[in-house]
């Protein structure tokens, strides 16, 4: 012992601190039956927990009839969606795993064995028995898209980075012209056939996409030393954030049209898009703003000292650092609006949540809710909480706060 | 001296001006422009903004009211009754959901590893899905495929649970409540003494008695010695226990809970908990261990710690999110509406399509869910400010 001692001493080595090793009965001493209080609340819980979970197992293995959910699948991610167009979101998916996987390779290098395994997900999928060749054909491809950008990502990660920026960039409108069409070479899908898993994700992504810049302007516009300016930005932030999104929508729904000139029409899903867009955007500036606020004020001084003007310094010095603080919470908020979407349920939109009422209405499947709003309640989980995870390693691996 | 001043068009004063003058005459006219827009529209339908509606017969039945509504009621009252309505649900829903929060918090922080994952396994699951889809599952699920009143559970009480709502016994005011509700008022009078009375001697010894425990115990006596003489003396107990029956195809007596009720009450609870929790879990975590070893060292026991040390400090950390979640749990009490629970929304819903008004509903409303979230974060301001640190 003395001897270890003395050459961690003189070597300057650091052994690392012993690992607790327990028996598994040590373990469950430790951790479950410490003193006989806890004793009593573990067996106490786990007779809740065996009352609580037994009846739902055998409800989900025996009794629920699933058929509901495996004969509407289609009408569930892509709703009115002409059968003929689906290739397009396909199209908008293998794209998007590309660019996914490019971005792991350039921004996570070394997290390979978690990208495996979110690999295996799509393969999952393409091993469900009950939905079409073409799906099980595409889900491969999806996976062979994601390989490839990740090849590319891994073969040549310096040169790539300019690339990766343009596709994330350039990705929202490529996403829209796929969806909606472009007269000659893609038909026309009008927003009124757009449901399901389709337009949650879109007016999630639109909502976030073009709350991004009014965010931006109304918190410069907020930290503005314009008297005016500052006024109408906090009016418009503080009105927003303190009424419920459903009442946005309501005012979205009615008196949008209201506004516009007479022979401008707009349907349904635009005007609950508009409204996400306000209600987000007042959000985004308060995000915006954190990051702001996060900037020494050196950095706006030595600007000034350089000789940029106050446009220079907010777009060239303030800015940059500003919104890469704000990425993680970006996403945040983007997990919050892809749930905050299921209200355009209640405005009579076909989303995920309201296409559940359509399909609960078909005669075959009457008081089958239980099984369709738990299917539900599944997607929406998977989503947040895989994106939910991957913004926690973003934040690692971007190393905010540490720089 | 003035010969070298910089001409007014390149002086930053000036030409801030310039630009605020510039921004503000952009705005207004845009504001305007859609204002214009919008007359137009609404004197096409003969419709101009006007609040006059609010006194003519609203013709719609409301299922629950905290005050006398009936079909023949106002616009105005069945407004009312909505306001009412929301902030019934949200005010116990924002007591019950701290509750069982603190208690997820705390449980987030044990040391038994079986109730630790149970807390974060819930959390997890509650913060992933939206309100609205939990909302729905819970009426429709739940709620909803209770047995029918014929086949109705009777839990002790007796308590009815059926698809129609839960029942439980309530109590009924009698002639002496009256009378009754003023001896609470001297109890509440001679609790407010005692507090005043115990802080006075803390501050003055140095050792400050347990004030909330001693001046609820002096508020719950002289309930309970009110009760007793009411008893005794004019032989009539203020509340008399109602007990609910069935009759027929409905409940008769007692509380009634209507299923929209319960399941928007439970589904807000159980989401904003879930919140709570994760604030309360940052608040305590924030205390350094320091303090705690350090109250320790001093010869304070558990309980103290956490009363003198750890909760104060913990405090300060958990009062401004736990004020959005506040605030949040109000907003969101407007999802009532999918699940048929007569809130605002919903009430001025109804309104808007009978009357076709949709500015007027929207201003109201929009003013009346604006100035909730004011009330709620100025009270909460001024009690973050209470607690603060009083820094040199």
């Amino acid at each position: 012992m003395m001897n270890r001692n003395q050459e961690q001493y003189t070597t300057g080595e650091v052994l690392a601190p012993p690992t607790e090793r327990y028996t598994v009965l040590g373990w469950l001493k430790k951790n479950l039956f410490s003193t006989w209080y806890y004793t009593l609340l573990t067996l106490l819980t786990l007779y809740v927990l065996y009352i609580i979970i037994k009846p739902t197992l055998v409800w989900v293995f025996t009794q629920a009839q699933w058929q509901v959910v495996v004969v509407n699948l289609r009408l569930f991610m892509v709703g009115q969606y002409p059968a003929d167009q689906i290739f397009r979101i396909w199209i908008a998916l293998h794209l998007l795993a590309f660019t996914a996987g490019l971005a792991w390779a350039i921004w996570l290098p070394r997290s390979r064995r978690i990208g495996a395994f979110l690999l295996l997900i799509p393969l999952g999928f393409a091993a469900l028995p009950f939905i079409s060749t073409f799906s099980h054909i595409n889900w491969v491809i999806f996976d062979l898209a994601a390989l490839a950008g990740w090849g590319l990502g891994t073969w040549k990660p310096k040169a790539m980075r300019r690339p990766l920026i343009v596709l994330l960039l350039a990705y929202f409108p490529i996403l829209i012209l796929l969806i909606l069409g472009v007269q000659p070479l893609l038909k026309i899908v009008k927003t009124n056939l757009w449901g399901g898993l389709l337009l949650t994700m879109l007016l999630a992504v639109v909502g976030i996409t073009v709350s991004f810049p009014l965010g931006i302007l109304l918190a410069l516009g907020r930290k503005s030393e314009l008297p005016i300016v500052k006024l109408f930005s906090i009016l418009y932030i503080e009105i927003i954030r303190g009424v419920p999104l459903v009442t946005v929508l309501f005012m979205a729904q009615l008196m949008l049209p209201l506004f516009l000139p007479p022979q401008i029409k707009i349907d349904n899903v635009i005007r609950a898009m508009a409204g996400i867009v306000l209600f987000s955007a007042a959000y985004m500036a308060e995000n915006v703003r954190g990051g702001l606020q996060a900037i020494p004020k050196g950095q706006y001084e030595a600007a000034w000292a350089l000789g940029l003007n106050g446009f220079q310094t907010t777009f060239f010095i303030i800015l940059p650092q500003a919104l890469r603080n704000v990425i993680p919470v970006l996403v945040n908020q983007f997990i919050a609006l892809f749930k905050d979407t299921s209200l355009v349920a209640i405005v009579g939109l076909l989303d995920l949540l309201g296409i559940a009422s359509t399909v609960l209405a078909q005669p075959a499947f009457i008081g089958k809710q239980r099984e369709v709003y738990l299917f539900i309640a599944l997607i929406y989980w998977v989503f947040s909480y895989a994106m939910s995870y991957a913004s926690r390693r973003l934040e690692v691996a971007l190393g905010v706060g540490e720089r | 001296m003035n010969e070298t001043s910089i001409p007014f068009w390149r002086d930053e004063r000036v030409l801030q001006w310039i630009a605020q003058i510039i921004f503000l005459v952009a705005v207004v006219g845009f504001l305007w422009y859609l204002y214009h827009n919008m007359i137009t529209a609404l004197a096409q339908r003969g419709l101009l903004p006007s609040f006059h509606f609010l006194s003519l017969t609203a013709g719609f039945d409301i299922g629950e009211h905290l005050i006398p509504y009936s079909r023949s009621s106002t616009y105005g009252r069945a407004f009312l009754v909505g306001i009412l309505n929301t902030i019934e649900v949200s005010a116990l829903g924002i007591v019950f959901a701290t509750i069982l929060g603190v208690i997820l918090g705390v449980m987030r922080l044990s040391t038994n590893w079986l109730i630790n994952k149970i807390a974060s396994i819930y959390i997890e699951i509650i913060r992933n899905v939206p309100l609205l889809v939990l909302l729905v599952f819970w009426y429709t699920g739940v709620f909803l495929q209770m047995p029918r009143l014929k086949q109705a559970k009777i839990l002790p009480g007796p308590t009815i649970v059926s698809n129609r709502g839960i029942a439980m016994p309530w109590g009924k005011p009698t002639a002496t409540w009256h009378t009754y509700l003023y001896i609470l008022l001297v109890g509440l009078i001679l609790a407010a003494i005692v507090w005043w009375r115990l802080t006075t001697i803390g501050k003055r010894t140095g050792r400050m008695p347990l004030v909330t425990v001693w001046s609820t115990l002096t508020f719950l006596g002289v309930a309970a010695l009110g009760w007793i003489g009411l008893v005794l003396f004019a032989h009539q107990a203020p509340l008399a226990l109602d007990t609910p029956y069935i009759k027929g195809l409905r409940t008769v007596g007692g509380l009634e809970l209507t299923p929209e009720f319960m399941a928007l009450f439970s589904g807000l609870v159980f989401y904003t908990a879930a919140f709570i929790a994760e604030v309360v879990r940052a608040g305590i975590q924030s205390v350094s261990k320091g303090q705690i070893e350090a109250a320790r060292a001093l010869g304070l026991n558990g309980f103290q710690t956490l009363r003198l040390v750890v909760f104060p400090q913990a405090l300060r950390v958990i009062v401004p999110p736990m004020t959005s979640q506040y605030l949040n749990l109000t907003k969101n009490s407007s999802l009532a509406v999918f699940i048929g629970f007569p809130d605002l929304y919903s009430v001025a819903g109804t309104i808007h399509n009978q009357t076709g008004r949709a500015v007027e509903v929207t201003t109201l409303m929009m003013a009346v869910y604006l100035s909730f979230s004011l009330a709620t974060s100025v009270f909460m301001n001024w009690y973050n400010k209470k607690i603060r640190l009083v820094e040199r």
